[in-house]
Parts: structure tokens; sequence; C-alpha cells
């Protein structure tokens, strides 16, 4: 029983094959979805076919005509009504079974994988890497299987690599994760499939699949950005990096938050009608606790960074803002940022 | 309103008896709140198909088109789907067609609660008050589905289009409960549960779940109010809620919505296909039973909405494997549609031609829902262009088509008037080729990789230069699609002046309410004492001088 189930699988294979007939090109060697996805377009097409074919036939050939009357004929068949349940029943059974068996292996992650730590937040995704590097991109080593466990910072999002075939809701407030093995390196899209506010088409990232070895080098040459880079250039590249670029424009135009253009050592208007200095320590509690003071004018939409940003970023940062500001700073910070606070949690 | 009435007969038309607005306003009478439905959802149509046309003329090429951000874009999406989905379809069929016929077809005075049935028309007004309301303070951002914790977080007047929705589910269970008690109680002698016109089984169908159902959707819309405006936490996890229950909870009653949907159009293409094939239905009670059968498996699918929401994979398998389960009666029926046509006498006027199109592309639209069902593919496809294809191939492809096959099929009664014939059929077939325009694409990009509720598809053209002809061949198509419910209406409205005076019985039909003249007398007439099988086409002969049906003993 359960062999003739499988040789039906066969079905859908010179499709999968065939890169690109109707799915996207996979970059893994084991498509199981594929296959499942060309079987059901093949069993689809063959009953409309037939539903669409004997309708059309029967317009063509049943049509009214002067002087031809419609024909009596049985208006009930307990045999016929059988079959045209039972061999429905059959094939969403099998369609079932398949899907069912692709679904569960692409679910139950083989043991060794590879974790990465996935956090989503509005509008962007950062992937976490063993040593404590956080990008904007996804790399992963080829022909090993990685795990991604995911959490959101704010709303739902999903992670979605075409490519891949893998898709898993990100949550707040809880843990999912998916697993998969690429295994042609390349770059491939990964993007956000659910809704989740003003920028969500712009919520995209790279999966980079590298050989063990460039993943390595890669990888290593990565975490180093802020001790080889001046903290201005640094903080630029974190200012892309953590998302700060989807609600903050260099330019002076509003976005979702306040532009960074020329505000550092301004006097900045809060919600609560109170007016702040933009300082370091602002800038700081704005990463940080970015609830604590709501710029007036604006949606309190912003998550904090608690946790993803050491303080060595934040100085980057603050560096990378001061360097926006044309004219030099009018007031130096009031005092530097004290490691022992507590507050940024670094490494 | 001040037309027609020339007929020699002394009982005056439902439309002007009693005269005046006043009468209009507060009839109790089905007829014309069916009537005032019709006008009412045709206004919501008009306003969600303009909504449709902004989206999709936005897509037409990568990057900002003709609104200038992704605010301004999810509001349009947002607004099409809730207006489409709560104003439009759902109380489309039921609450208009349903109201008007299902009286006539038991030969019954009215409905069982007039007064209720009123409210329901009054209630589906305010809903759309509210609607209006927050389409003036800018829209709501948060699509149809009004999934936390964004809907709890966005900055939208949220509360107030969920006090719509809220309003709008009271008029769909007034009318759910008024058709399921006319129909128990208020059968005709000699009428038994097995004798009834199969829209009416699919009429029961449908307000079963309008009335078990639509309590969920209020009480989870009034639960997501009140913590948006008191804070208490249910759904958003910042406050100790949980996300995922809002899902169960929408789709407990989104998903048994889609039959409220999709019933009564299988139940007027039933209807409709008898009559034009003139012939007896085939397999009458697997018809009967597989609406009922629909309207309750259909209670236990929801969670196909959420395979990769995080729910285990053990409930995924259950919730997949009743999902292929809910597909088998409608496969049943089509099946015993096409056993009706076989060797029939097949005329292919305008309801006809619409019921067609409707197997057709409900046809595409179920079988596509087996890549749905299916686990491993639903993985790859949900959330993306190839769902927004889908349903809009049931939905649109199956309850629009089943509105328009009823609305050709029963004009005639309700107006009095006859339409140009060959001109509804242009209309059929300018929709049919425009609605695959529309969505066809849609499979094959959403496929390759183009999610839902994507303002800008610029950065995923590096991978899929192909897109952006796929979406100018849908935005094309989207424009033909309407252009073709525009003649629809222009069809329609012309046959109040043009069109001349409809028969009583002008397609030949058994059914009770083409037996009283057209339109119906204020009283509806009683029914027959031997009310007899109403697919029986023998006794109707086309008669030239009347040019319509009458019935020979
Ligand atoms: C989801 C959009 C969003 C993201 C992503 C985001 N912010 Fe913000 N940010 C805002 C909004 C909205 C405000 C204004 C409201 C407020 O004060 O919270 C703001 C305010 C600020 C302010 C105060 C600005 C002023 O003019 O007073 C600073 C500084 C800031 N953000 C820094 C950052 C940094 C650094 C990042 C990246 C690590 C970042 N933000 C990421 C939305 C965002
Ligand atoms: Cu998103
Ligand atoms: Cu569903």
């Amino acid at each position: 029983m359960f062999a003739a189930l499988d040789s039906i699988w066969h079905v859908g294979l010179p499709f999968a094959q065939t890169d690109g007939f109707w799915l996207p090109g996979a970059a893994t060697t084991d498509p199981a979805m594929d296959r499942v996805f060309y079987l059901i377009l093949v069993i689809c097409s063959l009953l409309f076919l037939l539903v669409v074919g004997l309708m059309t036939f029967f317009l063509v050939r049943y049509r009214r005509l002067p002087g031809r009357k419609a024909e009596k004929t049985a208006t009930q068949n307990i045999l016929l009504e059988a079959t045209w349940t039972v061999i429905p029943v059959v094939i969403v059974g099998v369609i079932f079974y398949q899907g069912f068996v692709a679904y569960m292996r692409m679910q139950t992650a083989p043991p060794g994988c590879y974790d990465l730590r996935v956090s989503a937040r509005q509008w962007a995704w950062q992937f976490i890497y063993p040593n404590g590097h956080i990008d904007d991109n996804l790399h992963v080593p080829a022909g090993e299987p990685v795990r991604l466990t995911m959490t959101s910072e704010d709303v739902i999002h999903g992670l979605w690599i075409p490519a891949l075939r893998v898709k898993m809701d990100v949550v707040p407030g809880r843990y999912t994760s998916v697993w998969f093995r690429a295994d042609k390196p390349g770059a491939y899209d990964l993007l956000c499939t659910e809704y989740c506010g003003d920028e969500h088409s712009s919520m995209l990232a790279t999966v980079e699949v590298q050989t063990r070895e460039d993943y390595d080098a890669w990888l290593k040459d990565a975490a180093n950005y802020l001790k080889t880079l001046p903290p201005a250039e640094a903080g630029k590249l974190l200012y892309k990096r953590r998302g700060c670029a989807q609600c903050h424009s260099t330019d002076g135009t509003a976005g979702t938050g306040p532009s960074f253009l020329g505000i550092f050592g301004k006097s900045q208007k809060m919600a609560d009608g109170r007016s702040v200095i933009i300082d370091d320590n602002y800038i700081r509690e704005s990463i940080l606790e970015p609830q604590a003071k709501i710029v007036a004018g604006y949606q309190p939409v912003m998550s904090t960074y608690k946790g993803l940003v050491s303080d060595d970023d934040i100085t980057a940062l603050i560096e990378f803002i001061k360097s926006l500001s044309k004219k030099s700073p009018l007031r130096a910070p009031t005092h530097s940022v004290d490691r022992g606070e507590g507050q940024g949690v670094g490494k | 309103m001040d037309m027609m009435v020339s007929s020699p007969t002394p009982p005056k038309s439902y439309l002007v008896d009693p005269p005046g607005l006043r009468s209009w306003l507060l009839t109790r009478d089905h007829k014309r709140i069916g009537l005032m439905f019709l006008a009412v959802i045709s206004a919501s149509l008009a306003l969600g198909a303009t909504f449709a046309l902004l989206i999709r003329t936005e897509l037409t090429f990568p990057g900002p088109t003709i609104v200038s951000t992704g605010h301004i874009y999810n509001r349009l999406f947002t607004l099409h789907g809730t207006i489409m989905i709560f104003l439009f379809i759902i109380p489309s069929m039921p609450a208009s067609l349903g109201n008007f016929v299902l009286p006539l077809m038991l030969g019954a005075k009215d409905v069982a609660f007039p007064r209720l049935n009123l409210a329901s028309l009054y209630l589906y007004v305010g809903g759309l008050i509210f609607f209006l309301l927050v389409l003036v303070l800018g829209g709501v951002d948060t699509g149809w589905t009004f999934y936390a914790p964004y809907s709890t977080s966005t900055a939208a007047p949220v509360v107030l289009a969920v006090v719509g929705v809220f309003i709008l589910g009271f008029s769909s269970i007034f009318t759910g409960i008024n058709f399921l008690v006319t129909i128990h109680t208020m059968r005709p002698p000699g009428m038994g549960w097995f004798r009834m016109p199969l829209f009416l089984w699919a009429l029961y169908g449908t307000a079963i779940i309008q009335v078990l159902a639509t309590p969920i959707l209020a009480i989870t819309l009034l639960l997501l109010a009140v913590e948006r405006t008191v804070g208490i936490g249910i759904f958003d996890p910042a406050l100790g809620g949980d996300p995922i229950l809002f899902q169960h909870f929408f789709w407990f009653y989104s998903h048994p919505a889609v039959y409220i949907m999709i019933l009564p159009a299988m139940g007027i293409v039933t209807e409709v296909i008898c009559v034009f094939s003139r012939k007896h239905i085939f397999g009458y009670k697997f018809i009967a039973y597989s609406s009922l059968a629909i309207a309750l498996i259909g209670f236990l699918v929801w969670g196909h909405h959420m395979f990769v929401s995080g729910q285990s994979p053990l409930v995924g398998m259950i919730f997949s494997a009743l999902t292929f389960a809910v597909a088998i009666p409608s496969a049943i029926k089509v099946f015993n549609w096409l056993a009706t046509m076989y060797k029939g006498s097949i005329g292919l006027a305008p309801p006809m031609c619409f019921s067609l199109m409707f197997i057709a592309l409900f046809g595409i639209g179920g079988l596509t829902g087996l890549f749905l069902g299916s686990l491993v593919t639903n993985v790859h496809v949900h959330d993306t262009a190839f769902v927004v294809a889908h349903f809009h191939y049931t939905m649109a492809g199956g309850a629009l088509m089943g509105f328009l096959a009823g609305l050709y099929y029963w004009w005639p009664k309700m107006t009095g008037r006859m339409y140009n014939l060959a001109q509804g059929q242009i209309s059929a077939v300018l929709i049919f080729v425009g609605f695959n325009f529309t969505y066809f694409p849609q499979f094959i990009v959403g496929s390759r990789g183009m999610p839902r509720r994507y303002f800008d598809y610029t950065r995923l053209l590096d991978t899929h230069p192909e897109f952006t002809f796929y979406q100018i061949l849908s935005t094309a198509g989207g424009f033909l699609f309407v252009g073709g419910l525009v003649m629809v209406a222009f069809v329609l409205l012309r046959s109040l002046f043009v069109g001349r005076k409809a028969p009583a019985n002008p397609w030949g039909a058994a059914t009770l309410e083409w037996q009283c003249s057209s339109p119906p007398p204020h009283e509806n007439p009683p029914a027959p004492a031997n009310v007899g099988d109403c697919y029986v086409f023998d006794d109707f002969c086309f008669d030239e001088s009347a040019q319509g049906y009458v019935k020979v003993p």
C-alpha cells in the first residue's frame, strides 16, 4: 500500500528536475516540496481538463436547437455517486499522505545542526552568529544542515526563503524554528511574508550560501569590523545592518522616525511638550529604551535594541549620528558611558 | 422606482404598493428589503472594486506607481479586503437575493421575523457608516485579518473598523436566524425537506454558519477593541497575551465564513443549471447533503491558515486531513451538475453563462486549494500571491459569479423588466477573460517568490525579472474584469428604462417564485395546494405571445 503511494511520488520528478518550469530554481538538491507540488499540478490539470472538457462537450453536443427536447435520464444513481465520491477521496488521500510525509521531513531537524539565531523587527532581519556577530544578511555554510531559531521584537513577521522552500512565522514572545540544507553556493532572496506594516515589502535580506572555508573566513572578518573601522564608519554599517535605515533617513526626510541629519546637539521637542537636547546619553536612551521619550509627531513604534547592541555598537552609532551634523556639537557630552551601568548588555 | 404596472390584472406590484418613500424605509416586506440590500451591497461592490483597481494599478510597475508609500498602499488593500468580504460577499447572496426569493419559493407570506429582517438592513447600513468613517479618518492598515499584535499597536483607527465589522456581524446573524426559522416552520404542506429547491438547502447551510460562527468573530473583535482601549493583555505578548490565540479565534469564524460566501452561490448554480438544461436535477439528495456537509466540516478546518504560524505539526496534520475532507462535497456537487447537463437542451442565457463560468473558475480555485491543503506545499505558497489568486478564484470566480448568475436570473422577477440577453452574454465574456488575466499570473508569481500584501517588488526583480510582465498582464486583466462588471450594471439598469416587460416565467423554471407575476404583488401568492417536484419542466412550454413560459396542464 505504502509502496504504491511512494511510487506516485515520482510523478512529479521530471518537473522537479527541470529547473524553473513553474517553481523558482532551488538551492537544495533534495526539493521534496517540488515533487509534491508538481504531483498536485499534474493531478489538478487532469481533473480540470476532465471537468471543463465534459462541460464543453455537453454544451456543444446538447446545445438548445429548435425541435430537440431534453431527453429524460435517470435522476439518481448510487453507483455513479459512489464512484465520484470514492475516486476524489483516494486522490486527496494520496496528496495528503505525500504532503504530510514530505512536511515531516521538513520539520524534523537532523541532529548536529549548525545553529543560528534570528531576530526580526520592523523592518529588518538580524542574524546572530555563534561568535556574537550580528548581520543583516544570512550567511550559511553549504551542504550542512542549518537551524534558525527565531523570535520577533515587535509584531509577527514571516521568514521565507523561496529557493529553500522554507517558511515560518516569526512571533514575538516565543521561538519558532526552521532548518534546511543549502547545497548550491550562491545568493538567494530571503523575505518577510507576514504583513508587518509600512515597510513590509522592504524587509528583505540575502542568503549567502558559501563553502565552509569561505564562510569561516567571512565570519571571522565580519565580527572584527568594529575594531578595524573608525567608529563613525562602523556606526554607518550598524545603521544599515541593524535596520535603523528603515525608519531613520540621513538626508533630512522624515520617515517612520525622525531623520538623523544634523540632529546632534539640537533641541528636540517631545510629545509631552518637554524639550530635550540630543546628546550622547539621549541617543543611548533612545536606542535602549525608545519609549522613554517620544519625539513629537511620531508614533512610539521603535522597539528596544536592548540585548542586540553592545556598548561599543552604541558608541559607534553615536559617532555616526554626530558625523551627520556639519557643525561641531554645541556641547560636549556631559559624561561618558559607564560600562558598569548594566543597561546595555554587550559581551 | 416609478415604473411599470400597466398590467391589466389588478394586484399592483410590490414596487409601488404601498406607495411612498416612507413605506419603503419602514417596510417589512422581504422583497423590498432584498431589493434595498441589493442596492447597498452593489454600492459596496463598486467601492471595493475601486480599491481593487487602485491596488492593481499600483502593482503594475515596480516601485511607487500611483501611491508614494507602503503606508498608503497598505490602507488600500485593507479597505479592499474588508469591504469586499464584510460589506459585499457575505451579505451579497443571502441578504439580497436570498431575502427576495426564499419566502416566494416557499409560497410563504414573508420571512418568519420581518422586523428582524428590516433591523438587519439597518444594521448593515450602520456598519457601512462606520466603514465610511474609517475611510474619512485615513483608513486602517491591518489587512482584513486584523492580526495581533500589529492591530493592537498600529496608529490607525482599528477600533472603529472593528466595531463596524461587529455591527455587520449582527446583521448577518439576523438574516441567518430568519432563514433557519422560516425554512423550518413555513414550508407549505406537501413540501417536505427533500422537496425544497436546492437553493434553500444552500441557504439553510449558510444560515447555520452565520448563526454559529459569527458570534465568535464578534467576541474576538470585541476582545481586540478592549485590548486596544484598556490595555488588557489578551493577544499582545508585550502585555502577556498570545498572538496565536487571535489567529485561532479569527479563523474559527473566517474559514466557515468562506462557505457563507460560496454555499449560496452553489445553490444558485444548481437552480440555474437545471432550468437552462431543461433537466431534472441529478442526485438531489447528494447535493442537499453536501451543502450540510460543507457547512459542518467547514467548522473543523480553520487551522489550515496557520500551518506556518508555529502551530504543532500534529495539529497541522489533523487540519490538513480535514481540509481535504471538505473538498469532497464540493467535488460531488460539480459532478452532479455535469450529470444534470447530460442530454439536456442547454440554453446559454446570461444566468447559465455565469453558472458555467462558476464551474470553471471555482474549479481552478478548488483545485489550487489542494496545494494549500497539502502541508509541504502550503509552507511554500502560504502568504504569497498564489494564495491571493486561489481565494480570488473561489471568492470572485465562485461567489461573485454565482451572485451575478442569480442577479441575471431573478432580475426580471425583481424588477419586472427583461434585459438584453446578448449584452448580458458579452458582459460574461468580458468578465471571464478579464478575470483569468487578472488572477492566473498571480499563481505563477506567487509560487516563484512574490509575497502578498507587497507594495514594492523592485528588489525581487534581480532574481525574477519576469515579474513585471505578469503584473502588467494582471492589471490589464483587472481593468477588463471591472469593465465587465460595469457592463453588467449597464445592461441591468438599462433594462429598467428600455427593457420589455418581463413575463411571469421567462426561463421556464418550476420553482414557486416564477408562478406569480413579475414583479410579484405586495402579498405573496400562497403555495398551491399540491406542491410538485420543482425540477420537472415538462409542463412548461414557451409561449410566443407572452414571450415566456406558461404551464400547460
Ligand atoms: C520601526 C522603526 C524604527 C527603527 C527600526 C529604529 N527607530 Fe529610532 N525611532 C523611531 C521612531 C518612530 C522614533 C521617534 C519616536 C520615539 O522617540 O520613540 C525614533 C527615535 C529615535 C531617536 C531619537 C531621535 C530624535 O530626533 O529625537 C534615536 C536617536 C533613534 N531613534 C535611534 C535609532 C537607532 C540607532 C536605530 C537602529 C539601531 C533605530 N533608531 C531604529 C523608529 C525606529
Ligand atoms: Cu513583513
Ligand atoms: Cu480556510
